[in-house]
């Protein structure tokens, strides 16, 4: 089972900031182990961010970003209460979803 | 248990699975073929981008020099009207397209992401809106790289 995320969000006027941090290997593929073995490519590829149900972002990723990815995000028309759902999907298949009220 | 019973629980299961998969579908598939390209001139092209006008309304911000390759904060802006999504390549990166945001109503065009960069390298932003491309590049210089270990 995936680590849930940590999401904070911080409310100015109508713009959400959202900081999500995603606990993941992101392996590129290109490391290799203590034995010298290299360590198979293990990354998020897809996030997405809805807002009430709506889906308001779509990010597609590589092994590019960095371990355990951090993300932030402007989000407009929103306001306290609103239900932020952030989930991901790795090369694997394995998928987290975390779901917060914007404040 | 009797069949019929059998059957309408087997019914319910997959109508179960087809509505939680349903909402997955929706999305657009992962895009293997430019996230596996091997240059940035090919990522681009895969993903539709056939030329883009260098544009100042797209804002980097990230370190001139990163001591460590592993995590390079970078953060962009698109000041471009109607921004719908950001392409971030990173030209010596071994896989060059790092990520594309796509922002939907009410997602500004923003975003700040930790990423690898294994060696000195330009990191282009490509912004599309209304069918064009504009890009911008900047030079982040590698003290340790980020993609061996």
């Amino acid at each position: 089972m995936a680590e849930p995320m940590k999401i904070r969000t911080t409310l100015k006027g109508d713009i959400a900031e959202v900081r999500v941090l995603m606990v993941h290997p992101m392996e590129t593929g290109q490391r290799k182990d203590a034995s010298g073995n290299v360590v198979p490519t293990h990354f998020i590829q897809e996030v997405t961010v809805k807002v009430n149900g709506r889906q308001m972002l779509e990010a597609q990723i590589s092994q590019a970003v960095s371990r355990n990815p951090v993300f932030s995000f402007r989000l407009k028309g929103v306001k306290a209460g609103d239900k932020l759902e952030i989930a991901w999907l790795d090369n694997h298949g394995e998928r987290s979803q975390s779901v917060t009220a914007i404040a | 248990m009797n069949p019929i019973r059998r059957t309408v629980f087997q019914a319910a299961g997959a109508l179960a699975a087809g509505l939680f998969l349903a909402p997955l579908r929706a999305l657009a598939a992962w895009n293997k073929e430019a996230f596996g390209a091997k240059t940035a001139a090919d990522a681009l092209k895969i993903i539709g981008v056939a030329g883009s006008a260098e544009s100042k309304d797209i804002a980097i911000e990230a370190p001139q020099i990163a001591e460590n390759g592993a995590v390079v904060p970078i953060e962009i802006t698109s000041n471009v009207p109607n921004t719908r999504s950001i392409a971030v390549v990173i030209e010596k990166n071994p896989f060059p397209l790092a990520a594309k945001f796509d922002f939907g109503d009410g997602a500004l065009p923003y975003v700040k992401v930790n990423v690898k960069i294994g060696e000195s390298s330009f990191v282009r932003v490509v912004a599309e809106a209304g069918g064009r491309h504009y890009s911008a590049s900047k030079e982040i210089k590698v003290t340790i790289g980020g993609c061996g270990g």
